[in-house]
């Protein structure tokens, strides 16, 4: 048994190295709001630079900062968010002025019912929706949903905005480039952060022209070493720079990220008759399956941004995104207002749901770690964009305050500025408040709820007492999940034949347990294929490896739940001739899913699987997610 | 015999065509929905011409490439973040429109007026490129009305090779019907080339050639004049979208013979 793991290509190689002052890795809100602050203040009014660059003297300070995506409202979400920290930045700021924006007007929460029948629900959730159904002509309820009464504080978004993420990433990206003090580059995913004697001192950026497994080809340009005095690591919950500077210096004592979600979404064109306004917000539970969550909001021009999250708690070997997503966007209260709409766009990402219990070591000597890869996420009240924004710009005060004092970007001096900072602000508070809030949904999703409810009314004093289990410790067999539903045989059939055809056997199983089959119009209920295609716009550039490595394919043979298969967002993963899962880059959307759902732990370190996911480019090519 | 020249790559850009687009009436002729939300890319015909361009230059050290590009400033700029990292180029930025709903002669003088305006140019040492068509105008006749603007006789369309010869000739493969290829050999500057799709692969991204790029780019988008190029006086009786039709079919290891025999099939049975 060995580790196939490859950093970059094996053959030794001449690298050029380039100096900047400091390089980042990753374009989201977080990085957003880190170039914001900083570019607004690294010259004087004449025009000088203030302070000077390190590498290119009398210059202002050369920052440069890598996206892997084509583009840099690319890979990314639609969103409902307070906007607090964003407003601050931009107290003038116009949601008109940005496209696919609107303020909240008003929110809704509701519990689905199960109009199927199909869905895999505990003995309470069948007495509660017992109870619903025959009481709905006092309760508030409509089409098959439970509208809840009472929304708590820290879920209302109330004077928020709804938003693509896309196209704020693009406004704030414009904004950066007319500064000229920042560079952003597209297309250019970075492969590892350079770590030398514990201090990060740079990054060093894909190969290209190599092959799939990383082997040069013609054109062969190995990735650069871009060499920086701070690097900045925005990359995400599932970014390769961040993951490899955890592996190295490990975590703080008792954080690990073991709970995460996967959303995919679409963005639709409402229907002429759908009387749902601008601003409009609302958030279900309860259906297609108890653990799933959705969301739908209305953007200006009858444009709305719709989906689920399929946390890694929901014990489901076969927690495939997209057939759950059709299910929901059918369920008669949703149905009502979709019918007739017209896909525009479809994406889907990974949210790391650890939030401050996953949070990594903030700084280090020479690097500063921002936004959700930094744990800022809040789980309760389900908030990260403006979060990470607010960690950008605590970062980039920090930055100027060391710059305008010729301090270097060692641990300490990071610590006493930045995460002084963060530690006094809101986003600590109330990530405080929220660090165990959700730990009750490994119990199921009753407990979870109470879990949540309690933390929120105590102020995070109070939560359900479960120890969170990563979903290698949890994860059921396909035969397992199915049992007392389908018979152990048939489980077995169905996954032998969809094997031998070279698909996912969720659809298969789906099917069997009762779910209805899609009717696919071609317009809004279109094929999985066909998401990918005419909604994620799905690109792979020639001349990279593959970023999705199956690190010990013998381990992958004896998998029992093939969950990478079953997961995956963009049919990217398929059973491979040898028993292992077979990877095709052109499909996959870069949403990171696969990772975190292995279920095979990795045998030098349990905290790691034996599924790795490296830098890429491509993936989703819409703005408008 | 060896010759440094000064290649000037016309490119305007082009909404990115994986996007969704729909034309819609605007306030002075037809226009697309959400334009400005709508990521742009380079017009892959001038993108091409880039790469030629690059290459040419980099086999002829001494030769500098200038990159005229027509179109909104803001889109401008975020086309430049995909591309200036591809190849060594000094934009020239216009202002304009770069909707397609323009006149090619408008566009054409605006383009000639910016090249003459280069300071040093030197006529002898002339390369234009440009694309041979458009994503978006389509036109075909832009690139030949700037030749024509700038006094260069010797033009070329549907450029697919280039190759300079030891007495500092130049050999071109031109496309013409019937899928074949035309050859001429033009003895030198100055001459007009509209590419095709040429035969280089598309450059890996260089940070450092982006980095020098940037530092010119951006005053360049500072100091960009403003162009009203349009389509004044002309009546747009209909405009749409290529009909598609969408039949998707995801197959890995076919032979072309077979590819063919299925394109050949889904068409006929259209």
């Amino acid at each position: 048994m060995s580790d196939q793991s490859v950093e970059q290509t094996a053959a030794p190689v001449d690298r050029q190295t380039m100096d900047v002052d400091i390089v980042c890795v990753g374009f989201g809100p977080a990085t957003g709001g880190f170039l914001t602050t900083l570019s607004r203040k690294l010259a004087s009014a004449d025009g000088a630079p203030k302070p000077e660059s390190s590498v290119t003297p009398g210059a202002p300070p050369q920052i440069i900062c890598y996206e892997r995506a084509d583009d840099i409202g690319f890979s990314v979400s639609g969103v409902v968010t307070k906007a607090r920290g964003i407003r601050k930045t931009f107290p003038d700021l116009d949601p008109s002025q940005i496209p696919m924006c609107a303020p909240v007007k008003r929110e809704k929460v509701l519990y689905l019912l199960d109009p199927i029948g199909a869905s895999r629900r505990s003995a309470t959730l069948r007495t509660v929706d017992t109870l619903i159904r025959a009481f709905k002509g006092l309760l508030p309820v409509e089409s098959g949903a439970f509208e809840l009464p009472y929304i708590p504080p820290y879920l209302q978004k109330h004077g928020g905005l709804v938003m693509s993420i896309g196209q704020f990433n693009q406004w704030v990206g414009a904004q950066l480039m007319n500064t000229g003090m920042v560079q952003i580059w597209p297309g250019t995913p970075v492969a590892k952060p350079l770590i030398e004697n514990n201090s990060v001192t740079g990054v060093q950026l894909a190969d290209q022209g190599t092959d799939k497994s990383g082997s040069p080809e013609t054109g062969f340009m190995p990735g650069m070493n871009v060499r920086a005095a701070l690097t900045v690591v925005g990359d995400g919950p599932v970014g390769p720079v961040g993951r490899q500077i955890d592996q190295h210096f490990g975590m703080p004592q008792g954080h690990h990220q073991r709970d995460w979600a996967v959303g995919m979404k679409f963005v639709v064109n409402l229907p002429e008759n759908c009387p749902l306004e601008a601003g409009t917000v609302l958030h279900t539970l309860g259906y297609p399956e108890p653990e799933i969550f959705g969301f739908l909001y209305v953007y200006p021009d009858r444009i709305a941004s719709l989906g689920i999250f399929v946390p890694s708690w929901f014990e489901s070997p076969v927690r495939t995104a997209y057939r759950y997503l059709q299910h929901w966007m059918m369920h008669p209260y949703l149905w009502r207002y979709l019918n007739g709409g017209t896909l525009r766009s479809w994406g889907a990402k990974t949210l790391g749901e650890s939030g401050r219990r996953g949070e990594p070591h903030l700084v280090g000597n020479g690097y500063a770690r921002i936004g959700e890869g930094s744990g800022s996420t809040n789980v309760l009240t389900g908030s990260g964009v403006d979060e990470a924004w607010v960690t950008g710009v605590q970062l980039g005060e920090a930055v100027l305050e060391l710059l305008e004092q010729h301090k270097p970007f060692t641990k300490e001096n990071l610590e006493a500025t930045y995460v002084r900072r963060r530690r006094a602000s809101w986003v600590e508070t109330e990530g405080r408040v929220a660090e165990r809030a959700r730990d009750g949904f490994h119990r199921g999703v009753v407990t979870g709820l109470i879990g949540m409810a309690l933390a929120g009314a105590t102020k995070g004093r109070l939560f359900a007492p479960v120890k969170p289990r990563g979903p290698a410790e949890h994860t059921p067999t396909l035969r397992q999940y199915y049992a007392g539903r389908i018979p152990r045989v048939e489980v077995a059939r169905i996954r032998q034949e969809c094997t031998a055809k070279g698909v996912s056997a969720h659809d298969a199983l789906m099917d069997r347990a009762g779910w209805p089959a899609i009717p696919y119009d071609g317009k809004l209920l279109v094929s999985h294929q066909d998401a990918l295609l005419m909604g994620g716009k799905v690109q792979a550039p020639a001349g990279y490896a593959d970023h999705v490595a199956f690190l010990y394919p013998n381990l992958c043979e004896e998998c029992g739940t093939k969950i990478c298969i079953e997961v995956c967002s963009g049919q990217a993963i398929t059973p491979g001739s040898n028993g292992a899962p077979a990877f095709d880059r052109e499909k996959c959307i870069h949403c990171g899913a696969c990772f975190w759902n292995c279920t095979t732990p990795h045998p030098e370190d349990p905290e790691r699987t034996v599924l790795e996911f490296r830098a890429g480019a491509g993936g989703l090519h819409s703005a408008e997610n | 015999m060896s010759t440094t020249y000064q290649i000037v790559v016309c490119g305007s850009i082009v909404p990115d065509p994986l996007q969704t687009l729909e034309p819609v009436p605007g306030a002075t002729g037809p226009t697309l929905k959400n334009e400005m939300m709508l990521p742009a890319v380079l017009d892959p015909w001038a993108w091409h011409a880039l790469f030629e361009a690059a290459h040419l230059a980099k086999n002829a050290p001494g030769s500098k490439v200038w990159l005229v590009s027509l179109g909104p400033k803001a889109k401008l700029q975020q086309v430049m973040m995909t591309i200036a990292q591809k190849a060594p180029f000094e934009l020239i930025a216009i202002d304009g429109s770069a909707s397609g709903f323009t006149e090619a002669s408008e566009v054409a003088a605006t383009l000639a007026g910016a090249i003459k305006a280069i300071p040093g140019l030197d006529l002898s040492r002339l390369l234009v490129f440009g694309g041979w068509e458009s994503a978006s105008r389509g036109s075909g006749a832009t690139m030949q009305i700037v030749g024509e603007m700038l006094g260069i006789v010797n033009q070329f369309q549907g450029v697919d090779k280039l190759t300079i010869g030891a007495d500092g000739s130049i050999e071109i493969l031109e496309r013409i019907e019937g899928g074949k290829h035309q050859v001429s050999i033009c003895v030198g500057p100055p001459a007009v080339f509209g590419w095709a799709t040429g035969s280089l692969p598309e450059p890996p991204n260089n940070p450092q050639v982006g980095m020098a790029n940037m530092r010119g780019i951006m005053p360049a988008l500072q100091k960009a004049c403003t162009s009203k190029v349009g389509a004044e006086g002309v009546t747009f009786a209909s405009v749409a979208l290529p009909k598609q039709r969408r039949d998707t079919k995801i197959v890995k290891d076919l032979s072309t013979d077979e590819i063919a025999r299925d394109i050949v099939s889904w068409i006929t049975n259209a």
